[in-house]
């Protein structure tokens, strides 16, 4: 039926088959994390809204599901004011330029083993380049605003996710030293055995200065600061509004969803099964079981939206940080206590300590 | 020592534990949302909503004209004009409450020596151009027709109190 497609395929120069490839992936990538990212936006409302012991959304469609479809309905349909004074073509580019990083760097990510867009052996180098780079549509948006709030926030915004990325930046060297490879792939293997062998457990001050700065990183409360809804209006992205303003939207929860994954890569075995070493390999060898039991994509999922859980959850409870006491955390509390765990971690490499790497 | 308890606190985040336990719970715990068009919150009998002019159970109206709700109304919101009738009661010509002015203290009512003039539990009712805000004699009595059962159990209810 479909032959047709195949010869003309084929008959393609190699070049346009890869590049068509690569394009097929790219859409099977961000696809699905564009619809994530609108089913979180739905999941923060009704988690929050439980938490305050409210109901959330629950009007459009069943119980609400159709919500986030109704938001950017409303969203596209509404116009893009571009203020005077503003310096237009920054003002339309600084969304893109936030955007294309943080999908950008899920090229890397290995959803499964051998399962990933470009399986480079610089990974975790290529991601901390690529998520750096978020940082000037940021200041961007903030400058070509033509606006006091909108500077003010892109300021506040650039000063934290900088002072951050320091911190997160010493929190991978620690996951690096322990896996022994800037590839994603090989640091997820270098966690397998079972849940004890996951770098949860020997990198726990690590996972959790690497969870708080990608709080920090990705302007969530309590380190929304750059948005501060109750001081500077909303920061960066004030005077954007429609479509501009939901790219914005969709940036900042495709990076929640980002720091979400590298986590669960790096500290919580990525596509690893928890039930590895604890359940018998008869129940592998099962059709259907040991397929849902054994290592997969799925559990990379579960991981994920366990981490994201955290994000919502930390959201529901905390107030926002003063200003001087963020960078007080990052600069005076984060950075020491990193530095003194990769000590740490050296000296456990070096001993050879169980059960992380005693057998290599 | 303190200060050593108190890095160790800090550093272990038990205060951020606690409040998230806090949040935690609380995701479990059961909903106080009320579904406002289906379910709605219990009225005070007491509750001073839309106006309405009540009648005698023999048909004839209430109000006596002795303007006693126009003098204590301090939105200045009722007007009343009255003549005397042939069997040589006083009754109203006019009788109006502007809801635009009216700002629902329940004066009018608690100064009505006859219980004429009183507020019901309506509360859910719009008006769509300015002059349908305006209440007359013979849209309040239309109003205090169709729910003198209410405003009675109402009344009823407050008896004791009164």
């Amino acid at each position: 039926m479909f032959e047709w497609v195949e010869t003309i395929f084929t008959s393609l120069p190699q070049g346009v088959q890869t590049m068509t490839f690569i394009i097929l992936k790219i859409v099977a990538i961000s696809l699905p994390l564009m619809l994530c990212v609108a089913y979180l936006t739905y999941a923060e409302r009704k988690i929050i809204g439980y938490m305050q012991v409210r109901l959330g959304p629950n009007r459009v469609g069943p119980k609400g599901w159709l919500q986030p479809i109704a938001d950017a309905v409303k969203l596209m349909f509404k116009e893009i004011i571009i203020p005077t004074g503003s310096n237009k073509y920054l003002f339309l580019m600084s969304p893109v330029l936030s955007i294309a990083p943080a999908l950008a760097a899920w090229a890397v990510i290995p959803f499964d083993d051998g399962m990933a867009l470009a399986n480079i052996n610089a990974g975790l180098l290529y991601v901390l380049a690529v998520t750096s780079v978020g940082v000037y549509g940021v200041i961007i948006a903030g400058w070509a605003s033509n606006s006091k709030y909108a500077l003010l926030g892109a300021m506040r915004s650039a000063a934290q996710i900088v002072a951050y990325e320091i911190a997160m930046g010493f929190a991978l060297v620690g996951v690096l030293m322990a896996a022994g490879s800037l590839s994603l792939g090989d640091i997820v293997r270098a966690q397998s055995g079972s849940v004890i062998h996951w770098f949860w457990l020997p990198l726990f001050p690590l996972l959790i200065v690497y969870f708080i700065s990608g709080l920090a990183e990705t302007n969530r409360a309590p380190f929304d600061v750059a948005e501060g809804e109750s001081e500077i209006v909303a920061g960066f992205h004030v005077e954007y509004s429609g479509m501009a303003f939901a790219v914005f939207f969709l940036a900042e929860y495709a990076n929640m969803i980002l720091i979400s994954a590298l986590t669960a890569i790096m500290f919580l075995g990525g596509w690893l099964s928890p039930l590895q070493g604890i359940m018998p390999e008869s129940v592998l060898a099962m059709p259907v079981l040991g397929g849902v039991l054994g290592h997969g994509i799925h559990w990379l999922l579960i991981k994920i939206m366990f981490v994201l859980f955290f994000f919502l959850w930390s959201r529901a409870t905390f107030p926002r940080y003063r200003y001087d006491q963020i960078m007080r955390l990052g600069w005076k509390v984060f950075i020491p206590i990193t530095i003194v765990w990769i000590l740490v971690i050296g000296l456990l490499v070096l001993g050879e300590v169980g059960p992380w790497w005693n057998a290599a | 020592m303190n200060n050593l308890v108190r890095f160790f606190q800090s550093l272990f985040l038990s205060e951020m534990r606690k409040g998230m336990a806090v949040t935690g719970r609380h995701l479990f715990a059961r909903k106080v949302t009320q579904q406002y068009p289906e379910d709605k919150t219990p009225l005070s009998n007491r509750f001073r909503g839309l106006h309405a002019l009540r009648r005698y159970p023999n048909g004839e109206e209430r109000c006596i004209a002795c303007k006693l709700c126009e003098a204590v109304c301090p939105a200045l919101a009722i007007t009343i004009e009255s003549e005397q009738r042939a069997d040589g009661t006083r009754r109203t010509t006019r009788y109006d409450i502007d809801l635009t002015k009216c700002i629902f203290c329940g004066y009018c009512e608690e100064s009505c020596p006859v219980d004429s003039i009183v507020e019901t539990h309506i509360f859910e009712y719009h008006g769509e151009e300015r002059g349908d805000l305006y209440m007359t004699k013979e849209k309040l009595l239309a109003i205090g027709d169709k729910h003198e059962a209410q405003i009675a159990a109402a009344r009823k209810q407050d008896a004791a109190y009164r």
